[in-house]
């Protein structure tokens, strides 16, 4: 029996919705890893949901993936229920975890080939498509290597490749890109914002202010498996301060003087002798001439200058008031230190 | 309300004969070549009935049978169903590791049917164990087996060792799933082989054994299926009852582990 219906019932999402997420709650054991998160994706549009280790990313993941049932709450993805269709859903998403699901043992080209069958393509189709991706991926060379020969990022884009077989309508990346280094990320972050151009509807996670801001339009801050913060990247970054001019001094005996140039121009500026670094606060492009013009016309010497953007920990602090509770990853920048002008 | 305006590539949710064997061969094939690229995987599979036999029969065979060629005779056609069911029990351990990594993931969230997962592993499975099979026949010949029941009758040896190896890949695939470790799965397995495999008529008559043993043995469905290949290999003595009592094993234990394995590779997260 076919069913064509594609709005599948009078409590569905609405319209335009890609995913729609109501009070979804998933306990494992006495933890509670996602206690009540609401979101939406817009079709064709890229929601980042950013949280530290544990907030309950890949948890929502998995449960709008089908892989867990959660134990309270609806969600639907493409207008179909997690919970009551989930054969229809598998054939609407594709998912790229954290950890890249391919088969060690299989050259890539296989890999490619093997989901494309299991996707109902006919072989001649299922070459083609692999073939496609491959090229498009630039694995081409590698194509015949078993994959427990591939770098990194290699891992990665056969992995985003292997999710993109079935043209799926909505796309999760899970933290696509940690653990990869700055290069391969960009390649990750450019393949990403090509299928985004091309249409999918993409649902990431991820650790860092600076990936979200690259890829996504809004953004759903999570912890403890609570949403603490959503809307559009503009509003957010204006909560949060958006970003940070950090100027380090040749001469940090200097710093004090700065700051109090700067101040007489209407800037305000925080720094710290300790890390020499002068630190301010960047609602608009035109503070940054302000603050160069200031800093030359006086004769500072400058070692070095450089704009941050909030890191997670930041954010929290902004959203909460208080700094998420879980160490921060490696690799997050430093909090800025927050000394008041004299 | 009436659109979601993402409409599915394909709405119907019945995947069908044709898509059951296609995933399942799908699947089947990756098997294959996992074998193809990790060939030291087949390790075990080639060389453990070589060396089975080898060991049985001049180690063995002059103190049970009092001569090794009598005890070819007697011991190799049991070894056939002890191979399928060392074989079988590996699964197990195979389908944990494959639970590991996030291959798994991604095929339960492909619009696949979850059995389709299993039925390739037997499948896959079942290539194994006949070239293992293949290698014993071979090799005992070259030691001097002789094919007295003929090749008919061996061939349903064969069938019939692979018929209730089968069946024990269920019960394999169950416990690889409800244990946490590969190592877990292989030290339970060794615990049910042992008993299994030497509890039994493969490699010694059970008349010598003391009664309480006996009153395993004979109800150890090894034991029937070594008569039964033993008979058939050797053309003489009863091939219908062992034949049939090992069947009944095999379908019993099919219908109870397959539906508790498909049921706990849906529910296992």
């Amino acid at each position: 029996m076919t069913r064509i219906s594609t709005a599948p019932n009078d409590q569905g999402p609405a319209a335009g919705n890609a995913v729609e997420v109501h009070g979804i709650v998933k306990h494992f054991g006495t933890t509670k890893a996602l206690d009540g998160v609401d979101l939406t994706v817009r079709e064709g549009t890229v929601l980042g949901v950013l949280g530290p280790n544990g907030a309950g990313k890949t948890t929502l993941v998995r449960v709008l993936s089908t892989l867990i049932r959660p134990d309270a709450g609806t969600a639907f993805v493409g207008g179909y229920d997690v919970l009551r269709q989930p054969k229809q859903l598998r054939r609407t998403i594709g998912l790229t975890g954290q950890y890249a699901s391919v088969d060690e043992l299989l050259s890539g080209y296989e890999n490619l080939y093997l989901i494309g069958r299991l996707l109902d393509l006919s072989r001649r189709d299922a070459k083609a498509r692999a073939t496609e991706l491959l090229e498009r991926f630039s694995l081409t060379e590698a194509a015949k290597r078993p994959a427990k020969t591939y770098s990194g990022g290699m891992r990665r884009r056969l992995d985003l490749a292997a999710s993109m077989i079935g043209r799926p309508r909505v796309l999760y990346l899970d933290e696509p890109t940690t653990g990869l280094d700055p290069r391969t990320r960009n390649e990750v972050w450019d393949e990403v914002q090509r299928m985004v151009a091309e249409g999918s509807t993409v649902l990431l996670t991820t650790q860092y202010m600076e990936e979200a801001e690259q890829l996504a339009g809004e953004l759903t801050v999570i912890d403890r498996g609570r949403v603490i913060a959503a809307g559009g990247i503009a509003e957010l970054k204006a909560q949060v301060g958006g970003r940070t001019l950090q100027i380090r001094a040749a001469h940090p005996a200097e710093l004090p003087e700065m700051a109090r140039c700067l101040h007489d121009s209407g800037v305000t500026a925080t720094f710290s002798t300790d890390t020499g670094l002068l630190s301010v606060p960047i609602t608009a492009d035109e503070q940054l001439t302000t603050v160069i013009g200031v800093l030359g016309t006086r004769g500072f010497a400058v070692a070095g200058i450089d704009t941050k953007l909030p890191s997670l920990d930041e954010v929290f602090l902004a959203i909460t008031g208080k700094p998420a509770d879980r160490p921060a990853p490696a690799d997050a920048a430093p909090s800025l230190a927050k000394e008041p002008v004299a | 309300m009436t659109t979601a305006t993402l409409s599915p590539v394909r709405a119907d949710t019945r995947i069908g004969l044709a898509g059951h064997l296609r995933h399942v061969g799908a699947l089947t094939r990756r098997n294959l070549m996992r074998i193809k690229a990790d060939p030291e995987s087949m390790f075990d599979a080639i060389l453990m009935p070589i060396i089975f036999t080898v060991l049985f029969v001049y180690v063995f065979g002059g103190a049970i049978s009092g001569g090794q060629d009598a005890y070819k005779q007697y011991m190799i056609p049991g070894l056939l169903g002890q191979t399928g069911l060392t074989l079988a029990m590996a699964v197990g351990t195979g389908l944990n590791s494959d639970f590991q990594t996030g291959v798994m993931d991604r095929f339960r969230t492909l619009p696949i049917g979850r059995s389709s997962v299993l039925l390739s592993k037997i499948a896959a499975e079942t290539c194994r164990a006949l070239l293992s099979f293949s290698i014993m026949i071979v090799f005992s010949l070259v030691i001097g087996f002789e094919l007295k029941g003929g090749v008919l009758q061996t061939l349903a040896a064969v069938g019939l060792s692979l018929v209730f190896g089968m069946s024990i890949v269920w019960i394999s695939m169950l416990l690889g799933m409800a244990l946490r470790s590969a190592q877990a799965v292989q030290g339970v397995s060794m615990l049910v082989l042992m008993p299994m495999q030497f509890g039994s008529s493969i490699f010694a008559p059970t008349d010598t054994m003391p009664g309480w043993l006996q009153s395993f043995t004979k109800v150890n469905p090894l034991s029937a299926l070594a008569d039964a290949c033993r008979a058939l290999m050797n053309g003489q003595g009863a091939v219908a009852h062992p034949t049939l009592i090992v069947l009944a094993w095999s379908v019993g234990i099919t219908a109870v582990f397959a539906p508790l394995a498909v049921a706990r590779f849906r529910k296992r997260t």
